[in-house]
């Protein structure tokens, strides 16, 4: 069966569809780099857990350092924020600011919570 | 009816619409995760000392769990690259694979949420607490009338009249699976009749605030992963006959789907690290 769509994407129909494919092909070597870091992130991250850096804060820093680290390789190659928009940017913004927002409260809030809450 | 701007950007934003709509609902889905990220972080400074747990969860298959999401997102991207490069059966072939690492990782999620719906803590009345999984359970058992008899593959911990390091020490038999106490601790079939038990219950979300942060961060996530694999799924089905009509906007619906797609495994790349490791 075959799919041969009615169009093609935009790019291919311009006569540049070479020049089109390459620039997708340097893309895919750009994905499966990110993929390969993602995947080696992941493996620095269980064994730094297993490496007792004197306090367990210092355990969670390294944690969520990697985490970042993975989370803009995610966003900023697979979702393509690296070269997006400034309206998306301008999303994100606003974003960023009410979730500095939120984490914020929460700190705030800290002095009042009710210590010792039950866990068990 | 047309929609207008599924294909053409819009003059004044740039872009077409509904990638507009999608970061403003990942912008919301931040929010959302991140109240519960604060819930976490509010419960576990709050915890009293030694009754935070670590270890609870398989590290390994937490791991695998990450690498087979991590994989899911490279297929979803090369699905929207094949798209744009008109490779119609490359594109197939990537979501496929996207779709069966999705029913992969719900699958090793069930498999985690059954170890903690047969994980028993039961409180005797000598004082001691039991740990363990369930091995049977007489079918008269009933821990109301006081009859029949279970049995639990685990161990037992006593925290009666200790404190200081003693507690500490003996708490970690439970709740710091991760420390020399917690990987030391000898796991045998234990059988107890219902007379001796005050209460008992399964490691579920109502077992302490971190099983409850657990199953409600993790569950949330599940959902996101089961919403997320049924849109792709129809765009790898019935969807994609828009290819052969409209391919730009069905490239478009691949992209935004993987967006969505993206953000998943971004919340995953937080909760597995703080969840599991930490």
């Amino acid at each position: 069966m075959s799919h041969q769509p009615a169009s093609v994407p935009a790019a291919t129909t311009t006569g540049a569809a070479g020049h089109h494919d390459e620039h997708f092909s340097h893309h895919v070597r750009r994905y499966l780099f990110v993929f390969y870091a993602l995947l080696f992130g992941t493996v620095v991250t269980v064994l730094a857990s297993y490496i007792p850096f004197g306090h367990r804060a210092v355990n969670i820093g390294v944690a969520l350092a990697i985490a970042c680290g993975k989370a803009f390789l995610v966003a900023g190659y697979f979702m393509h924020l690296i070269s997006e928009r400034k309206m998306i940017y301008g999303i994100l913004a606003f974003t960023a600011f009410f979730f500095a927002g939120l984490m914020a409260l929460t700190l705030w809030a800290y002095g009042d919570f009710p210590w010792h809450t039950v866990t068990h | 009816m047309d929609i207008p701007f599924t294909v053409q950007p819009r003059q004044d934003t740039g872009l077409y619409n509904a990638k507009v709509g999608i970061w403003l609902f990942l912008a919301s889905e931040v929010m959302l995760f991140g109240a519960l990220f604060s819930s976490y972080i509010l419960l576990r400074v709050g915890s009293i000392e030694g009754y935070w747990p670590h270890g609870w969860l398989n590290i390994p298959v937490g791991t695998a769990n990450t690498l087979v999401l991590i994989t899911s997102s490279i297929t979803t991207v090369m699905a929207w690259a094949s798209c744009k490069m008109n490779q119609f059966g490359k594109f197939k072939f990537y979501h496929a694979c996207t779709i069966l690492l999705a029913m992969t990782f719900v699958g090793i999620k069930s498999y985690e949420y059954h170890d903690k719906f047969t994980h028993y803590s039961i409180h005797l009345t000598n004082g001691k607490i039991a740990d363990g999984h369930i091995v049977s359970k007489s079918k008269d058992f009933n821990l109301v009338n006081k009859t029949g008899e279970i049995e639990i593959h685990g161990h037992e911990v006593d925290l009666a009249g200790k404190e200081g390091d003693a507690l500490q020490n003996e708490l970690k038999k439970i709740y710091d699976l991760r420390s020399p106490e917690g990987r030391n601790v000898q796991h045998t079939e234990l059988k107890y009749e219902a007379a001796q038990i005050d209460s008992m219950k399964t490691y579920g979300p109502w077992q302490n605030t971190y099983t409850a942060i657990y199953f409600t961060l993790t569950g949330l996530h599940a959902l996101h992963v089961i919403g997320g694999a049924l849109v792709i799924g129809f765009l790898w089905g019935p969807g994609s006959k828009m290819w052969k009509t409209d391919p730009e906007r069905f490239t478009n619906r691949v992209e935004i789907s993987g967006l969505f797609w993206h953000f998943v495994d971004l919340v995953w790349i937080f909760l597995f690290p703080v969840l599991y490791l930490l």
